[in-house]
């Protein structure tokens, strides 16, 4: 209990590299993920068959979710990293309902790198719209003082990005271990039932905290509506209703 | 091996206590934000998806707080660092 189901079991080396069942989990995922986007995208036609319109679908409703948060102009440019951040995740989270298998978001290092993996694009997209000098002074408004302030805030958001998807997955993991210990059999049924509902809810809440902080590293003004926004979350905000 | 009884007394206790008051408050904060929720919805359901999808948002923000304790809950559990002062 305390090795195998907090930790992640080491599979086979490479070299000196130790591969833990996360990290094939994750390989085997991004593989099937790269078969059906070939799959589903193969023969392109102006006229969509079955299978385009499915891929074409997942994009558009993707790009609509993308597009109520960040500037029209922008949403190609985010869709890239977003869209895949969603499908990975979803399909990260779902695995840990096969038997035998364990979701590789379980694993704090996954959920980290994807944290981080969040955390340098911030910079990257903000660096590249608004230039280095006007990103970085983005940081000193509305005054100096404020500056320790915002570079913490960094930290600890990428921060809870990560601990919370690990938590949220581990812990559902665990649940229904636990249940399963005591109850036994088929029991744990409901459970992983919820393991759905918030495998899908985890996803969404990491992508869209993620076009959040990026949505708010293009144009701060936005930041500081949604940092509002998340003080007090009855108010509806009335310039995110400007693309829709 | 008393002081190891002790400790590993304490640490239950501490967990449990830990994951207790660390579900009750952020369920409070939750319920009050799906409350707050529901009455700018009632009064203005054109900004349904506004509402929904800030409300989605911040019960990330607060649920999260759950899911710190629930993660210390389990170190000191399973994983306490301090534990190996006594087993030396």
């Amino acid at each position: 209990m305390n090795g195998s189901e907090l930790g992640s079991a080491v599979l086979f080396h490479l070299g000196p590299l130790a591969i833990t069942d996360t990290v094939a989990t994750t390989w085997a995922i991004m593989l099937c993920l790269a078969l059906a986007a070939m799959l589903l995208t193969h023969p392109l036609a102006p006229l969509p068959a079955r299978r385009q319109t499915i891929a074409e679908g997942i994009v558009t409703v993707i790009e609509r979710a993308i597009g109520e948060v960040v500037p029209a102009a922008a949403v190609r440019q985010v869709l890239p990293l977003v869209a895949t951040l969603w499908i990975f995740i979803l399909a990260a989270n779902l695995t840990g309902l096969i038997p035998e298998l364990h979701s590789p978001t379980r694993d704090l290092s996954t959920t980290a790198a994807l944290a981080l993996l969040v955390f340098a694009s911030t910079h990257w997209y903000g660096i590249r719209t608004k230039g280095l000098r006007a990103y970085l002074r983005h940081y000193a408004e509305p005054s100096l003082i404020l500056l320790p302030f915002h570079v913490i805030s960094e930290l600890t958001r990428t921060l809870a990005l990560a601990i919370r998807l690990f938590g949220n997955i581990m812990s559902l993991e665990m649940a229904a271990l636990l249940v399963l210990l005591i109850a036994g059999f088929l029991v744990p049924v409901p459970l992983l039932m919820l393991h759905v509902i918030e495998a899908v809810v985890q996803a969404y809440i990491f992508g869209i905290l993620a076009l959040i902080y990026i949505a708010g590293a293009i144009e701060p003004i936005a930041s500081d509506r949604t940092d509002a926004d998340m003080a007090a979350p009855a108010p509806a905000p009335p310039n995110h209703k400007e693309n829709t | 091996m008393n002081e190891l009884q002790q400790f590993s007394t304490l640490s239950t206790i501490v967990a449990g206590a830990v994951i207790a008051l660390g579900t009750m408050l952020p369920a409070v904060a939750m319920g009050r934000a799906i409350a707050s929720a529901l009455e700018a919805l009632s009064r203005q359901p054109e900004a349904e998806k506004t509402i929904t999808r800030t409300l989605f948002i911040g019960l990330a923000m607060i649920e999260s707080l759950a899911i710190y304790c629930l993660v210390i809950a389990l170190i000191v559990l399973f994983r306490n660092p301090l534990l190996e002062y006594f087993l030396k």
